[in-house]
Formats: C-alpha cells, structure tokens, sequence
C-alpha cells in the first residue's frame, strides 16, 4: 500500500530527470549554469521596466483598468507558442545536440485548488514567484518577508500533499 | 539609449521579450522555464526533511536557482542604474480607490503606504505581505506551476491543463481584487 503510495510522487514535476541524458552529469558545475545568471538578470530588469512587478498593475489588471498586462502575457504567449510549434516543426535540438523536451503535463484538480489559492495571493502581494525575487532587489527588503512565505508555502504542500485533494 | 531605456518599456515590447525566455531556455539549456520550482528546490536544499515531496536531487536543477538569483540582481541593476524618475501612470479609477484605503505613494513597485516593516506587525499587513505569500508558494506547487510555468511556458506548449491552471489563476485573482481585498485594505488593525 505504502509502496503504491509513493508511485507518480512528482507527477507535478516535469523537469526532473528529464533534462538530457548527455549533460546530466555535469548539472553541478559553475560554469553550465553561469548562462542562467545572465538570462535571470535581464528577465529581472526586463520585469521591473515593464511594470510586471508592480502592485499597482496587477491591481489594474483585476479590475480590467488597463490593458498593459494583457498585452504583456498575450504577446508573450504567441511568441512562446510560434517558436515551440517551430522547434518542433524544424525539429530542433538544443545546443548541446539533445533533443528538445517539451514536458506533457497531467491535468489533476491541482491545478483548480492550487490555481485559485496562488490567483488570490497574486492579487494581495501584486507579485507571483518571479517578481518576487525582482522585487527585493530593488530594495523591497519587506518582500522578504513575503519569499518567506511562499517557501513557507511551499514546504506546507509538501507536507500535506497525500492529504490534499488532486 | 539609457534614456530611452528609462521609460516604462511599453508592452508590445517587454510582451514579445518575456516570450522568448521559453525558446531561448529551449534551445540554449533544454530547460522548460517556469519559476515556482526554485522554491520548492530551496526547501529541498535548506530544509532537510522526511518529506518525500523534497526527496530528490535538487542539485540537478541547479540552472533554476541561478536563474532566480540572476532575476534578483536583474531588480537591483533596474532600480539603481534604469530607474524610471516619475511615478508610475496607473488608470484614474484606481488611484481614487486607493486613496479611499490610504494609499497614495506611488513611487514604487509597492504601496509603501500599507507594505512595510512597520504595517507587518498589523493585521492588514500581515495578512497581505505573509498570508499572501503563503497562498502564493502553496498555490503555484499545488497547481503545479506559476504564471511563467503555466501562462507562459504551459500554454506556449499547448498543455490544456496549464490552460485550466491559468483561467483558475485569473479567477482566483478576480475574486480577491474585487471582492476579498476591498474588506482586507478597510481594516484598521
């Protein structure tokens, strides 16, 4: 019983274990992952320009005030969406020649629960997990206190994750 | 060009750039971007715990915390060297709202007015600076993913339950801004 229990643990998880088999030695070092800085630097300014981070425009966005962030998530989804529909298309490998996966996820009533819950606390602090992180670095020290809570959070999902209801 | 740079980045602009984080991530790494595993691969490296939802080998998913920790120097770089010298434009009706609640400072990314060190010892600002991140981390690892993972990278890929994850993250937002947060923002504790 116990043993069927801890099947499909990570079925939200979609990354894991699935990152090419090539490279998958050499995950821990510096130097594959310094790309990583520079990508997250200029998606955080890129976020804090656009207003992304602000309380301000996510209040807006609730309330249909403002058309800015529809635009922002709309265009970034088509953009998103053509150049997956052509990597697979063209059958494009990554640039270590792997193969391109693209995760399948599964539908479960996670995503009903935990998307309202994670929709209500996006309106009260007016940032998800990456503007978070942005946030802070603009000084934001409070917001702190916020990242806190969200591992906070995270860890309490964990914790009850057989009892929750997906 | 700094100049310019200094302006709000309009969103057909900044829009189409956050869209090419996916193929980008793709391409250069084969990493599917989404944002909310960084914390759950924080407390699976911070928090030692029986948990087996923590159990597995966060080291290999490394690419994820430097990405954060890039997005974080990325908010410092933005607001010491691209600051935006006039306050943020935000519709009219919002602001005559706001005001009702006291929030008139608009000169940063969050109202300073009822967001600070001070207000977190109040029941107001508790609730918004913790309980909302509370239900931020337990939303997005329950649903299984953010707004970058799901809205953006979900949807990018066709996945229909991201697209389920998305309208219930709307949703979610919808009932708090108009009908939950009004009642949170009259308190006066």
């Amino acid at each position: 019983m116990q043993k069927n229990k801890n099947i499909n643990r990570d079925f939200h998880f979609c990354s894991l274990g699935n990152t090419g088999l090539k490279y998958s030695d050499c995950h821990h070092k510096l130097h594959h992952n310094i790309k990583y800085i520079f990508l997250g630097i200029f998606f955080g300014i890129l976020l804090v320009k656009a207003e992304v981070t602000s309380w301000f425009r996510i209040q807006e966005m609730f309330r249909l005030q403002s058309f800015h962030m529809y635009g922002i998530i709309g265009s970034a989804m088509l953009l998103g969406m053509t150049s997956v529909w052509l990597i697979k298309k063209f059958n494009l490998k990554s640039i270590n020649g792997d193969k391109i996966a693209l995760n399948p996820k599964k539908f479960n009533r996670g995503q009903i629960y935990g998307g309202l819950l994670f929709g209500f606390g996006w309106a009260m602090t007016g940032a998800c997990p990456g503007p978070l992180f942005a946030q802070i670095g603009t000084g934001e020290t409070v917001i702190s206190i916020t990242l806190l809570s969200a591992l906070c959070g995270t860890w309490v999902y964990g914790l009850f994750r057989d009892k929750l209801p997906h | 060009m700094i100049e310019f740079l200094k302006h709000p980045w309009p969103w057909y602009i900044a829009g189409p750039l956050i869209g090419l984080t996916v193929p980008v991530l793709l391409i250069f790494g084969n990493k599917s971007f989404g944002i909310s595993s960084s914390l759950r691969h924080i407390c699976a490296s911070c928090l030692p715990s029986d948990i087996p939802f923590f159990k597995y080998d966060w080291k290999k998913e490394m690419w994820n915390l430097f990405f954060v920790f890039g997005i974080f120097i990325g908010g410092a770089i933005a607001a010491n060297f691209l600051a935006n010298p006039a306050m943020i434009e935000v519709n009219l009706k919002l602001t005559a709202e706001l005001e009702r609640y006291g929030i008139t400072d608009y000169k940063n990314l969050i109202p300073e007015d009822i967001m600070n060190w001070k207000s977190l010892l109040t029941l107001k600002g508790f609730i918004i600076i913790a309980v909302g991140g509370f239900l931020v981390g337990f939303g997005a690892r329950y649903a299984g993913g953010c707004t970058s993972g799901h809205a953006i990278m979900g949807l990018s890929s066709l996945q229909w339950p991201s697209l389920i994850a998305t309208i219930f993250f709307m949703t979610g937002g919808f009932i708090m801004v108009n009908f939950i947060l009004p009642l949170i923002l009259s308190l006066k504790i």
